[in-house]
């Protein structure tokens, strides 16, 4: 079985990656629902006795996955993909370098 | 090019699945490549479910793949993750990030027309050229980082399925034995449709059958099998620095894809009445 630590830390996440996809009113949605009952169902604890716990403990870890990285992606996308075309001066910037001034020319 | 140019459609639906693709955006991006956003068009989004299965709802509109079909999905969970990757949009659509809703379009349309079969073959072949089993031998460093993460994790799989798989250091790759194809062959037979889709997604983002069987079989986490299949990247990264905007941005979506594809075929897999013939538990 996977390495998945505790299964409270997961359940956390969850909840607050869901509360960052929702906005506002996270409570009352199927999918904040949804992770609330089935942690509650199943009584997620540290004690690994149940294979279908550990089912749903990796189900859960995997979907706080999906939404943690779709979430950075879509931050990252933001901030270097999603401001149309840059400068000559930004893209050198980007790598740390200045472009040199150019008497009489471009630069 | 496409801008904004934009009136609601009667009968809304998304552009083709962009998975893949990326964002053509304003300003760069091919002539004739679809809009990868548009503007969120509906305020509420909900699940019912129908004669089909669980479909989805925007406002009064029920969400259709982009073959027009109604989309069902066989699962509520899998029915409730879709409607959440929905709401989460929030001025524009950002199609590259609905990754479970793309599967869902993909299983339902079957756009690349492969029957299960065809699926299994293109799974299978993959193992011709398993990433944790085509070695290096220089440098050194990394010849012995593949070793110590990757050994461990073909011998998980030998040993659960019972097969000889290797690793190797030649240009041409490991030699599979056919013994050992056939058993993932009919192992992979006794998923249905949906789920092979899923994995067979996964493994052409991973490049490797056995991570991802490993990540079905619940041996390793998500994070775990994309480091592993990346490797090779991370240990230049170490040797060489990290670029913000290239590994962790391919990093961040691997690991998107990956999870979804895993959570995916866990979800199609739940309700399905095959059981499967597993060695060792």
């Amino acid at each position: 079985m996977a390495a998945l630590g505790s299964p409270l830390r997961t359940f956390r996440g969850l909840l607050r990656e869901l509360r960052r996809a929702s906005g506002r009113p996270y409570r009352h949605t199927p999918a904040y629902r949804h992770v609330v009952a089935a942690f509650r169902t199943h009584r997620v604890t540290s004690e690994k006795l149940c294979r279908a716990q550990q089912e749903l403990h990796f189900q859960a870890a995997t979907y706080l996955c999906l939404l943690r990285s779709v979430r950075q992606h879509a931050a990252l996308h933001q901030e270097y993909h999603g401001k149309g075309e840059r400068s000559p001066e930004e893209v050198a910037g980007l790598v740390g370098f200045r472009l040199p001034q150019q008497p009489g020319g471009k630069g | 090019l496409w801008g904004g140019r934009f009136s609601p459609p009667r009968f809304p639906r998304p552009p083709p699945a962009a998975a893949g693709r990326g964002p053509g955006g304003s300003g760069g991006g091919r002539a004739y490549a679809p809009p990868a956003e548009r503007k969120r068009f509906y305020q509420n989004v909900s699940i019912s479910q129908g004669e089909g299965g669980f479909e989805i709802n925007l406002d009064h509109r029920k969400l259709k793949t982009p073959q027009a079909k109604l989309f069902t999905v066989p699962s509520e969970a899998l029915a409730i993750a879709v409607a959440t990757e929905w709401d989460s949009q929030r001025d524009t659509i950002k199609f590259y990030t609905m990754h479970l809703t793309t599967l869902c379009n993909t299983a339902l349309d079957n756009p690349t027309q492969r029957n299960k079969t065809q699926l299994i073959r293109a799974a299978v072949k993959f193992l011709d050229t398993d990433t944790i089993c085509y070695r290096v031998e220089e440098p050194a460093a990394l010849a012995e980082l593949q070793k110590n993460e990757w050994d461990p994790v073909v011998a998980w799989a030998e040993n659960r399925y019972n097969v000889t798989i290797g690793s190797s250091t030649s240009i041409l790759g490991p030699n599979i034995p056919a013994s050992t194809k056939e058993t993932f062959v009919s192992h992979l037979a006794s998923y249905n449709m949906w789920a092979l889709q899923g994995i067979e997604y996964v493994i052409t983002q991973l490049k490797s059958l056995i991570l991802t069987m490993g990540l079905i079989d619940r041996h390793i986490t998500v994070e775990k099998a994309v480091l592993l299949s990346r490797l090779e990247e991370e240990y230049q990264i170490q040797r060489w620095g990290n670029v913000e905007w290239a590994h962790d941005y391919d990093l961040c979506e691997l690991r998107a894809r990956a999870a979804a594809g895993t959570l995916f075929v866990h979800l199609c897999s739940e309700s399905s009445t095959v059981k499967h013939k597993l060695l060792q538990d």
